[in-house]
């Protein structure tokens, strides 16, 4: 590695050429403060928190882009240094709703925090509001443009990550703001509601619809019997929430605590995700033994399916016929589970914790009601249930770690993996391969299609034919891959595509920050929960087993077809007035 | 065909919006009438620079210079002029009205003091005619470059020249070239002419490009040789209509010619030069938001390093130049770095175009050697203040550039002279302000110029310039303290260093240079509540409201 020599601060140090100051000074102990850097995302450089005087530069620099030069001499706490950060700071202040304490990112803001880090008490400047409207619009995402501070992060997130391209700076100077064409609400827009925005977001200016207040309710209402059910990727990341480590498996303890709150049961949607892989694995046997449209592609990511019918109508026949398993949950909980206990569908309540906000628009969709009645009535992020948790008192360090309620909390190995990017894939290989070879999996790992690399493949040997599998995670990424698909210059049997990176671990509703790192420490968590479990391979689900026997029949049966099963619609991308 | 007078009828956008096409119309349909049409011809010109005294109308071969000609005069121009060979008196340039009439434009005091290099052929070709332009030795240096200097040789006599660049930074044109030339030649290399034109008050470039286009396009094309690029860009302004009409019927006659294009003059040098429109912003001038503009982006400037001759537009090495830069180089090519070096100073050589507005009697397009002094252009060429009142200040450099107070007008006018003394020589704009204007509102105007002209990408220049106004607001309604006074100050030094292009860092700079050098007028507003020049609308009201109510809350 090449090398250059720099002084900062007055410490010499050699540093490795093509650093940036900002990652010199970090070497040299030194964390120069940022607000629009992002550590997955190009540099940006236009907040201007970072800059230090550089010698023989008439003006500051940006640490965030300015690149290390042999020789440099570079100052990054000198009065004009430090007057300057503060200036820029309170000019950002001057414009920012100073309401804290109503703010859904009190105590998580990196404005906040930097106000403080530089001791910011007052703002010279007379404090005004931009007054724009609050685009409540959908179900999923709320944007204040009041909050945003323009450090553009979201902007990257939805174009470059996501490659949605909704949300883009408009007008000029002070007028400036972050917003969609023509500034027109986010309903009437092909945004998939990812929430990649919300993660990228310093400040509290998109967040989350909130669905805290609608099932505190239910939970206090006698007549309700309000049961919950988790997503996989929740148990691996609400201990961010509650101040433990990132990567922390809190399974048990969220049990806990989601009873302490006041669930009548405690379910878990990777119950519904084995069942996800029994409908789904067979769907993909059906289409490969019956000529059916190939290659098909995953249902789980609310997400992607809404990218689908804004952007790739062409595929949806593609498309397994799946309902995602937070909707097979509702459907199963309102019927077989009510059956069971006797109670009318009406008076269930299903709340689910997801990683994500696209469910809070996916549970709402016409078409989730095969149970007579919306199947799923509420949908909280993490965040929220994080919300509630620290509401309720609760310490998570001195909760005991419990297990879900029967029969809808049982679950297996290759349901937890649904939450990483590629979970869906191997978990539907361990089925399929075992269901058309007749022969037990020699080995349950397929490791080519985990990790966080965009687009991974795989083939896999069943009775002779050679199944040839794609991942993708992002919907940039999986922009390209369907783009090689159309193009005939990649072929496939079975894609999976996950809306954000990383898959779930990665979701618009998990804590934040959610940055690559925090991405693969989730992931390599998930692994861990499936290798700790006794069984691994969805099929071998007892509780489903029994779904199958006393209920549904068989996978692709008639009650299936009826309760698990949905279907898409081609969505216009624009709207006319 | 040979003819025996020439009628130069200007039409700059200036003088055709006081209906010089009509005029030369006119002169169309007259001149047969009284039997002239094969004796004499009328030639549409680009500007010829006295604007203020539009439309102007010279006769060739004496050069009888007639300004402010309506329709009506041209009978009496062709029957007594043309026909009778008597100059008619009463449309001479006489100013002030008193002073005596000056027959021949080389005498009147306007163009007396002027030297012409860049403006050479302004206002005496038809800059719709490429056959003139190579008649007044247009295309000369291209030939002698392809053919007898190498690119390198190209690169090293617009070093020696020292000539710098004209947009208003003063980067030495040569050096920028040489960047170019040594950076990665694996792909495309690109020429650029800045023609976004967006300082309050200038105009230069859009006088020469409709006066003399192909002097542009002929200095893009060496550009192109010396650094290595085929392929040019014009950059321009979507209101400079004509500049834009004028443009491509020169790319298009330099195309049939084979003086752009596939290898030109035979040489197997290609080079091609295509316009591209901008919408109208000032930070487009910038010229990395102008690359951004160009590849169709939202126009915001980019991140330096890298700069353009690494990674300019399309991410590849470019070449960016002023049309006035560009416009110079085909006579220093064609007379060489010596000839240049003996205009303007050691510094700075060469001439300036400055559009001269403002409250100036010669309102207008002129060209001078580096190093004058503004007392010089004020009263020598500017014909000094009208209406009997007092200089005050001047704005050099356009908005972005400082004030020159009265103390300052025999500072000569060059980059490094002007810097020294907190102004900038900058684009070209010189707006002169008489005692009438109050400082405040002078400064006021500035300060709404950068609100309205922010791209908002940055925070110092988004948040800025919005409290710098607010702040010029308060002191105008006679509302501000001594602490706006201090938080302007401290906000300015921020914004010289923080922002990320020098739109932002230039901002507070007119703002603070009208404060130093008319502190006491800002005073007036802040502490005496009053406008000296009575323009502010400091009654007192809104102070009196002020103090009323802090004394009630007592």
């Amino acid at each position: 590695m090449d090398l250059v020599n720099v002084t900062i601060d007055g410490q010499k140090l050699s540093v490795p050429k093509g650093f940036t100051i900002l990652e010199a000074a970090r070497l040299a102990g030194i964390d120069i403060p940022t607000l629009c850097h992002h550590p997955d995302q190009e540099v940006k450089a236009v907040c201007r928190v970072c800059v230090v005087e550089v010698e023989g530069s008439r003006t500051l620099q940006a640490a965030c882009a300015y690149p290390v030069a042999e020789g440099m001499v570079v100052r990054t706490n000198t009065p004009l240094v430090r007057q300057t950060r503060r200036m820029v700071v309170e000019l950002m202040l001057a414009r920012h709703p100073a309401d804290c304490p109503s703010c859904t990112r009190n105590l998580h803001c990196e404005l906040q925090t930097l106000a403080e880090r530089l001791g910011i008490r007052e703002v010279r400047f007379g404090r005004e509001e931009k007054g724009l409207p609050l685009d409540d619009s959908n179900p999923a995402i709320v944007r204040d443009p009041n909050r945003c501070i323009l450090c553009r992060r979201c902007v990257e997130a939805c174009h470059k990550v996501q490659g949605v391209g909704i949300l883009y700076p408009v007008h000029r100077g002070a007028d400036a703001i972050v917003a969609p064409a023509f500034e027109k609400p986010l309903a009437e827009l092909p945004c998939v509601y990812c929430g990649q925005c919300i993660n990228a977001c310093p400040v509290g200016a998109i967040y989350e619809v909130d669905h805290t207040e609608r099932v505190w309710k239910a939970i206090h209402d006698p007549s309700k019997h309000v049961l919950v059910q988790t997503a996989p990727a929740t148990r691996v990341s609400l201990g961010e929430e509650m101040g433990l480590g990132v990567g922390a498996i809190v399974t048990g303890k969220m049990v806990a605590a989601l009873r302490r709150l006041g669930f009548d049961r405690v379910f878990d949607t990777n119950f519904t995700a084995d069942l996800t892989i029994m409908e789904e694995g067979h769907e993909l046997i059906h289409r490969l033994t019956h000529g059916g449209v190939l290659p098909m592609l995953t249902s789980c990511s609310p997400g992607w399916i809404k990218f689908l019918e804004h952007y790739y109508p062409e595929f949806i026949p593609n498309v397994s016929t799946c309902k995602s398993p937070q909707q097979m949950f509702g459907a199963v909980a309102k019927t077989y589970y009510a059956e069971k206990m006797g109670w009318k569908p009406e008076d269930v309540y299903v709340v689910s914790i997801m990683p994500c906000t696209a469910k809070k628009f996916e549970a709402q969709r016409p078409e989730m009601d095969d149970s007579g009645v919306q199947d799923v009535d509420a949908v909280l992020t993490v965040r929220e249930l994080g919300r509630m948790i620290r509401e309720a008192g609760l310490d998570v360090t001195a909760l005991p770690e419990e297990d879900y309620d029967d029969p809808l909390g049982r679950s297996t190995g290759a349901a937890a993996i649904f939450g990483a990017t590629g979970g869906v894939m191997e978990a539907a290989l361990r089925t399929a391969y075992e269901v058309v070879t007749g022969k037990p999996l020699p080995k349950l790992d397929f490791e080519e299609v985990r990790g966080l690399q965009g687009i991974k493949e795989a083939t896999v040997a069943m009775d002779g034919t050679q199944v040839k599998v794609a991942v993708a995670h992002s919907l940039g990424h999986a922009r390209r891959l369907l783009e090689a698909v159309k193009s005939g210059q990649a072929q496939y049997h079975f894609i999976e595509i996950m809306c954000c990176p990383g898959g779930c671990i990665g979701g618009g509703g998990q804590p934040v920050p959610t940055t690559n790192e925090a991405r693969q420490r989730r992931i390599d968590a998930i692994y861990q929960v499936d290798r700790n479990l006794p069984l691994r391979k969805s099929h071998e689900n007892p509780a489903i087993q029994e779904l199958y026997r006393e209920f549904l029949g068989q996978p692709l049966g008639e009650k299936s077809h009826h309760l698990l099963h949905t279907h898409y619609t081609a969505r216009p991308r624009y709207r006319k007035a | 065909m040979l003819y025996r007078a020439h009628v130069l009828v200007c039409n700059g956008t200036n003088c055709s919006l006081k209906a010089s096409p009509e005029i030369q119309k006119e002169f169309s349909r007259l001149l047969p009438e009284y039997g002239l049409d094969k004796e004499v011809k009328v030639v549409e010109t680009g500007c010829f620079g006295l604007c203020e005294y539009g439309p102007t109308v010279v006769v060739f071969p004496d050069g009888t210079f007639y300004s402010g000609v309506k329709v009506s005069d041209v009978r009496e121009i062709v029957s007594e002029h043309l026909y009778k060979g008597r100059v008619v008196k009463r449309l001479l340039y006489q100013v002030p009205p008193a002073a005596k009439p000056v027959q021949v434009y080389p005498e009147v005091d306007y163009f007396r003091h002027q030297v012409r290099v860049v403006l050479r052929n302004c206002g005496f070709i038809d800059p719709e005619s490429i056959e003139e332009y190579i008649a007044r030795g247009g295309y000369q240096a291209l030939g002698k470059a392809l053919t007898a200097m190498t690119p390198a040789q190209v690169v090293e006599e617009i070093k020696a020249s020292g000539l710098r660049g004209r947009g208003g930074a003063g980067f030495p044109t040569g050096l920028k070239w040489q960047f170019a030339a040594r950076a990665d030649g694996s792909g495309p290399k690109y020429v650029v002419c800045n023609a976004d034109e967006g300082e309050p008050g200038t105009f230069k470039d859009r006088l020469i490009l409709e006066g003399d286009p192909h002097a542009v396009l002929e200095g893009m094309a060496l550009a192109g040789y010396a650094v290595g690029a085929h392929q040019g860009y014009v950059y321009i302004r979507g209101e400079y209509v004509l500049s834009i009409e004028r443009l491509e019927r020169a790319i298009a006659q330099a195309r049939e010619m084979g003086l752009l294009g596939k290898n030109i003059l035979g040489s197997g040098f290609d080079f091609d030069v295509e316009i591209r429109l901008g919408a109208g912003a000032y930070v487009c001038g910038e010229e990395t938001a102008l690359f951004e503009s160009l590849e169709g982006g939202r126009g915001e400037p980019r991140i330096k390093p890298p700069y353009p001759t690494d990674a300019g537009l399309f991410g590849r090495p470019t070449v960016i130049n002023n049309v006035e830069t560009l416009a110079n180089v085909p006579v220093i090519i064609e007379r060489g770095a010596s000839w240049f070096r003996t205009l303007g100073t050691q510094k700075t050589p060469g001439t300036k175009v400055f559009t001269l507005t403002g409250d100036i009697v010669n309102a207008g397009l002129i060209e001078v050697p580096m190093g004058i002094t503004l007392r010089e252009i004020i009263y020598n060429i500017g014909g000094g203040i009208p209406n009997g009142r007092q200089f005050k200040l001047a704005q050099t450099g356009g908005t972005s550039g400082g004030v020159i107070p009265p103390e300052l007008l025999d500072v000569p006018m060059d980059y490094d002279s002007l810097a020294a003394h907190g102004s900038a020589l900058g684009s070209g704009a010189l707006l002169i302000i008489d005692d009438s204007h109050c400082i405040v509102d002078v400064a006021k105007s500035f300060s709404f110029f950068f609100l309205h002209e922010s791209c908002g990408k940055c925070t110092p220049c988004r948040e800025g310039t919005l409290q710098l106004h607010r702040i010029m607001e308060r002191i105008s309604r006679g509302e501000a303290t001594r602490t706006d006074l201090e938080n302007m100050k401290a906000l300015a030094q921020a914004m010289y260093v923080a922002p990320l292009c020098p739109l932002g860092q230039t901002a507070p700079l007119p703002l603070m240079s009208t404060f130093r050098w008319f502190e006491s007028e800002y005073l007036a507003h802040v502490v005496g509540k009053t406008c000296p020049a009575g323009v502010c609308p400091v009654d007192g009201t809104a102070a009196r409201a002020a103090a009323g109510c802090a004394a009630r809350e007592v």
